[in-house]
């Protein structure tokens, strides 16, 4: 099943910030999308994952299809690796952690608090949960933030397994994974024209 | 839902997880209120059921913000939202792992610290079930104002003049159950009006902490 997103708009703070927004994701397939600061990638990305609603258009096939990945991690500092991902893996259902634990390397510090971790290794930790969540769709947010070029082999291993599992990933970011296989979206042209300010904002 | 409030359990008896936070302050109300009121075992006796329940009541305002705040600030609160759980449970499980780490031992506390403040005899065990059968409804009511200041930095001031108000039908009853319970009068009506608001107030507002929530986390 695809995911499909069509004329999408999205505002932050009230201000519309892209408009026109078409894409389509299907299984086995990566999409990238570029785009300078500001432009919207954050937004965009919460809107497709439902954290946000849209201004215009739809997203479909994205219901309880999509493990989101932002800014922060969602790790509890005061419980270990395996509990943090134990935490996740329950309440999506799934019980095996074995195999995220592995794939980004994190069996040596399966015992080690999460709040002990460096950046790059609770980041790793962060990724390994899209892992245990077992939703087919990746919606990544700079999802190589913190990582040096080693992890981020990892990382781009990860993404190339969950292709190969008929999965797909839909990320936002700056530098180069080496995913040769994926498409690149970039958001500049569908900036939003200046245009009155969305007027019920306000009120809500 | 299971392993969220097993999560969430784990979390406040760790390091930093303010378990204790509620009862030292219920402890440090109850010690303080005999010194300040003077050694007058008569006037203690009659005030006690009263500065029990606002102990009490003060104990779960001041754990209240922690209920979601540190979710959000790590972002797991987002992450629970794109989980298959409903949020209506969300803030259920929040609720009820609230009620167990501060509700709940301020209910097997009130009897001990009651002998600080000279309660009469008959009134231990009403003081017990009207805190047991009240206690309930303050999570819940808390764990609306923190859904609904979620987000805010130091909505902690905010929340509490929110929720304050919405504390007070449940003070009157629980301690009204405890000073007729203490003068050996009928405590019938004031114990089921305050079950009728724990009852009314659990199966009413996770629908709207949980709406509130929503916004919140756009």
């Amino acid at each position: 099943m695809n995911l499909t997103v069509r004329d999408l708009a999205v505002t932050r703070g009230g201000i519309a910030i892209l408009e026109g927004v078409s894409f389509d994701l299907s299984p086995r397939e990566a999409l990238v999308l570029r785009g300078p600061n500001g432009i919207g990638k954050t937004t965009l990305l919460r809107s497709v994952a439902g954290l946000q609603p849209a201004e215009a258009g739809t997203v479909t096939g994205a219901e309880d299809r999509i493990a989101h990945a932002g800014h922060s991690d969602g790790l509890k500092a005061m419980l270990s690796v395996t509990e943090n991902l134990r935490f996740w893996a329950s309440v999506f259902g799934t019980s095996d952690i074995e195999p995220a634990l592995a794939a980004f390397d994190l069996l040596e510090l399966r015992d080690r608090m999460a709040g002990t971790l460096s950046a790059g290794q609770k980041r790793r930790l962060g990724l390994a949960r899209l892992m245990v969540t077992g939703r087919p769709i990746w919606v990544l947010d700079e999802p190589t933030v913190s990582l040096d070029a080693a992890s981020v082999a990892l990382f781009a291993e990860a993404v190339r397994a969950h292709l190969a599992r008929g999965g797909s990933a839909l990320m936002a970011t700056h530098i180069d994974l080496g995913l040769a296989e994926a498409r690149v979206l970039d958001l500049t042209p569908f900036k939003a024209g200046p245009r009155a300010r969305a007027m019920d904002e306000a009120f809500l | 839902m299971k392993a969220l409030l097993y999560r969430d359990l784990i979390l406040s008896v760790r390091a930093g997880g303010g378990f204790g936070l509620g009862l030292a302050f219920f402890l440090i109300v109850t010690v303080l209120v005999p010194f300040g009121v003077g050694p007058q075992t008569e006037l203690l006796a009659r005030i006690a059921p009263g500065i029990l329940w606002i102990g009490a009541l003060l104990a779960c305002l001041l754990s209240l913000d922690r209920i979601l705040a540190l979710d959000w600030e790590d972002g797991s609160l987002d992450l629970l939202a794109t989980a298959p759980l409903p949020v209506e449970s969300i803030v259920t499980v929040k609720a009820l792992a609230h009620w167990i780490t501060t509700g709940l031992p301020l209910v097997l506390a009130a009897p001990v610290l009651g002998v600080l403040l000279s309660l009469p005899l008959p009134a231990y065990q009403w003081v017990l079930i009207s805190l047991a059968v009240g206690t309930p409804a303050l999570s819940v009511i808390g764990t609306f104002g923190a859904s609904l200041t979620v987000g805010l930095k130091r909505g902690g001031l905010l929340m509490s003049l929110l929720v304050l108000p919405l504390y007070v039908p449940t003070l009157i009853f629980g301690a009204e159950v405890a000073r007729r319970g203490a003068e050996g009068l009928t405590v019938q009506t004031p114990l089921l009006l305050l079950a009728g608001i724990s009852f009314g107030v659990i199966a009413l507002l996770p629908f709207a902490s949980a709406a509130v929530l929503r916004i919140n986390l756009r």
